[in-house]
């Protein structure tokens, strides 16, 4: 299969026949090795461990092949109530934390103690560890016997994990508004667009842009946080797995929960990667900021 | 002849370095006007402040005898309607297209119907040759079509005054040219223009009066003939003699 080469000043690409056989050997020796490579480091490890002279006993705890099919059914309906929480939680974070931000940035005067507030509330939330949060409103609050207030621990678990998670997605809300350049600001002033015109036509879509990766590492990082409400006792993914345990003294279905966050969080993980490369292909293609 | 921009004993400091020392500027309807002077002597100060993008610290800027842009409590969108201003770095809005970007200030300031916006935007595009640019996002045009997009952009405003800042200083040699023929087309059409530049060439032949800033004030002023060839002050003739080599 050998091809004339194209005219010079032809707009192709073009590459000499026994150059393309040798990208083609040595991409197919790539792939060999890192096959290989990849193989015989599994064997490897997998062999050492199961070496070990306890792996038997680990093995009949952590990995029985009964126990897991016993335990998935139930474990897989828990584990809809996290998923129910992360519906929920994810897009009020996403509005939550967006005003917050925005709060943040208002200079005016006016707005001073709009401010001190939303800089108050980042501090705390994101100085106390999400479980405390979970502890305190999901016991706390029903302790209080207020009126018309819920005293369900899933309807408190989500109010705590969507207050402790806007604190963090208000900063890199923060983070991307602050990575828009000002030229872009004074650009849409100059055009005679107003203060809010500007943020809403310029500069948030951009802001918004810019921390779409970071943003679905925190959407992973939620999924997974679903699983801190089994403090408070509703039966969700963990809690149940813990009662499996706990009845046939086997940690399997701890194994199979695992198995099931990591069922839902790898496709975001992959999909979050993806999101970046292209961006940042983009990026390297045009330039222009 | 009213003067459509006044500029009379501005100040203007940042921090302790003080840019503006007591300037005046006088540009009458349909003028084109062109600041020279060294880097830092002041003249994107200057056209920032006559847009309100920079507070003056004393002195007054008014607009068609009536307006005064550096009265601390006018509405300074309502000004910049009717100023525009292009920039250095094109300052594009990247994630829209060439179209939005023309249509956006007019269809939200103005409140002019999406279709009408475009139909204007349009023609204004083609005027200036960047017809087939519509759909494109700005990271796809050369420099010297972004700058052009820009001055669109600005004109689709309708202002009465368009400032110019250093427009062709961050374009390649080769694509100076199609901007300056833009403001050429511009000038002729009697749009009234002041331009911040270091084309010189081009200051000698498009502009009505020439004004050498130095120190903060316009150090000498008048047709390009007499500032080129016949400069009075020592400041403008030791410019010159750098520029020119």
């Amino acid at each position: 299969m050998t091809m004339s080469p194209p005219v010079p000043g032809t707009p192709v690409a073009y590459q000499d026949p026994v150059r393309q056989a040798l990208a083609r050997r040595t991409a197919r020796r790539n792939a060999f090795v890192g096959m290989a490579s990849l193989i015989g480091f599994t064997v490897v490890v997998a062999l050492l461990v199961t070496q070990t002279p306890g792996w038997p006993a680990v093995q009949e705890t952590f990995f029985s092949p009964e126990q897991f099919a016993d335990s998935l059914p139930g474990l897989l309906e828990a584990f809809m109530l996290n998923v129910r929480i992360f519906l929920i939680a994810e897009p009020l974070i996403l509005v939550f934390s967006l005003i917050i931000a925005l709060t943040r940035t208002l200079r005016a005067p006016i707005f001073l103690p709009l401010r001190v507030l939303a800089t108050i509330y980042v501090d705390v939330f994101r100085g106390v560890p999400t479980i405390l949060v979970i502890f305190l409103l999901g016991f706390g609050v029903p302790a209080l016997r207020l009126q018309g207030v819920p005293t369900d621990p899933v309807f408190w678990g989500t109010v705590a994990l969507i207050l402790s998670y806007s604190a963090y997605v208000a900063e890199v809300f923060r983070a991307g508004i602050g990575s828009v350049h000002p030229s872009q600001r004074m650009a849409a002033r100059s055009l005679g667009l107003s203060v809010l015109q500007t943020n809403r036509f310029v500069v948030l879509p951009q802001a918004i842009r810019n921390v779409v990766p970071p943003l679905l590492n925190d959407f992973i990082s939620l999924q997974k946080d679903t699983a801190l409400v089994s403090v408070l006792g509703p039966i969700e993914v963990l809690r149940q797995a813990q009662i499996d345990a706990s009845s046939t003294f086997n940690y399997t279905p701890y194994v199979a929960a695992a198995l099931i966050f990591i069922a839902l969080t790898i496709p975001m993980t992959r999909f979050a990667d993806w999101v970046q490369g292209r961006m940042a292909r983009r990026q390297r293609a045009g330039g222009v900021a | 002849m009213t003067a459509l921009l006044e500029v009379s004993g501005v100040w203007k400091s940042f921090d302790e370095h003080s840019v503006l020392r007591g300037i005046d500027l006088h540009v009458d309807a349909h003028q084109a006007v062109v600041l020279i002077g060294a880097s830092g002597s002041g003249k994107s100060t200057l056209l920032r402040c006559i847009n309100g993008l920079e507070t003056v610290d004393a002195g007054r800027i008014v607009l068609d005898g009536d307006v005064e842009v550096s009265d601390p409590g006018i509405d300074l969108d309502r000004v910049r309607r009717r100023i525009g201003i292009v920039f250095q770095s094109y300052n594009l809005f990247p994630h829209m297209t060439v179209l939005d970007n023309v249509t956006l200030a007019p269809r939200k300031v103005v409140g002019v119907p999406a279709a009408r916006a475009r139909e204007e935007a349009v023609a204004l595009l083609d005027r200036f040759g960047l017809g087939a640019k519509a759909g494109e996002y700005p990271d796809r045009l050369s420099g010297g079509q972004a700058q052009r997009v820009a001055i669109v952009r600005a004109l689709a405003m309708q202002p009465e005054l368009m400032l110019f800042d250093e427009i062709t200083s961050a374009l390649d040699p080769l694509l100076v040219g199609e901007v300056l023929d833009a403001v050429r087309d511009l000038k002729s059409g009697g749009l009234t223009i002041v331009m911040a530049t270091h084309e010189m060439g081009f200051a000698r032949e498009v502009a009505d009066r020439v004004c050498f800033l130095h120190d903060g004030i316009v150090r000498e002023e008048g047709p390009p003939a007499e500032i080129f060839n016949a400069p009075r002050e020592p400041e403008t003739r030791d410019f010159l003699a750098r520029v020119f080599g």
